[in-house]
């Protein structure tokens, strides 16, 4: 378990999130309710993003203005919407992703099924490639960090992070 | 060479203006070691690394920390030559130390996220922008010297 968990750790990590040759190897760990997380990091995850959703637009716009901001790159995919700081689509883009994430960690062990329309979605029509979805994971802890101060402690830290780059792997499972 | 704005020259002094190093400087190192639990293999020395409120009290860690913050002095100081004012430390951390470069990242991600707990909105997505840009410039020097 020790080995797995470190390798998986690592795959996540790293930006080649393609499924192919890996692609058994997140089955498993997505089958089983990811081993990655305890209960109580599963109970921890749950209750942050649960205070997230009554604010949703505001963490979700900052979120992506952090990421377009700090990784210009990511403006590519945002050409046809007005990414303005502030801005209406910033807002209800935000909402969307950040409603997504906190459904998806009220039952985290069923993540494979609560995706597979998001899945479907960013592999045959969005298209985003998987290395953007690490940069947005960071931003979100940031966001997050900003937010929280200290209650968002090493250990929320980490828990956190396993699960968005869980999210992540997912999200990319599907593009081939 | 790097060009730096007036703007991104502002917000990273005003960040390192108001930091304090020997409290930043432990929480960020102990929280890279408990996120990222595979940097503690370059910590065998260093004592009980047991679990997170071992490496949150660790005082070797702590020390540590504050030095490796203050390490940021030198690009602070040299922003116009980062490249070269980490040469010599590039070298220490392949032939000495062994360090995978792929860790700088993790540590300096840490960094930015304690950062953002103790600012708070202060740390705008501009500030973060900046600051994560010259954390970048530090890591690509840090990392250039391995072979």
């Amino acid at each position: 378990p020790g080995a797995e968990k470190w390798l998986t750790n690592t795959f996540t990590q790293t930006c080649a999130v393609r499924p192919s040759r890996h692609s058994t190897f997140t089955h498993s760990t997505s089958a089983t309710g990811y081993n990655m997380l305890t209960k109580h990091e599963k109970e921890l995850i749950a209750k942050i993003w649960d205070k997230m959703i009554p604010v949703a637009s505001d963490i979700g716009a900052e979120c992506l203005l952090r990421m377009m901001t700090t990784f210009p790159g990511t403006k590519t995919y945002f050409a046809h919407l007005d990414i303005r700081p502030g801005s209406p689509h910033l807002r209800s883009h935000g909402k969307k992703i950040v409603l997504a994430i906190a459904e998806c960690s009220k039952d985290i062990s069923s993540m494979m099924v609560t995706l597979a329309p998001l899945q479907t979605l960013h592999a045959y029509k969005l298209r985003i490639d998987p290395c953007n979805f690490k940069l947005l994971c960071h931003c979100i802890l940031v966001t997050l960090a900003a937010h929280m101060g200290d209650e968002f402690n090493p250990v929320a830290h980490a828990a956190m992070d396993k699960y968005l780059s869980a999210f992540a792997a997912v999200l990319a499972e599907k593009y081939r | 060479m790097v060009e730096w704005t007036d703007e991104e020259r502002a917000a990273i002094s005003d960040i390192f203006s108001k930091l304090d190093y020997d409290d930043i400087g432990p929480k960020s190192l102990s929280r890279c070691l408990i996120v990222y639990p595979w940097t503690q293999r370059y910590f065998g020395g260093f004592g009980n690394l047991y679990n997170a409120e071992a490496i949150m009290n660790n005082p070797l860690i702590a020390k540590h920390g504050t030095t490796v913050l203050h390490g940021l002095d030198r690009a602070l100081k040299n922003m116009d030559d980062i490249k070269n004012t980490y040469a010599e430390l590039s070298v220490l951390h392949s032939e000495k130390l062994h360090v995978d470069p792929d860790n700088f990242k993790l540590l300096s991600d840490c960094l930015t996220i304690v950062i953002a707990g103790k600012m708070g909105n202060a740390f705008t997505p501009e500030y973060q922008a900046s600051f994560q840009k010259f954390l970048s410039v530090v890591v690509s020097a840090l990392g250039r010297q391995y072979h």
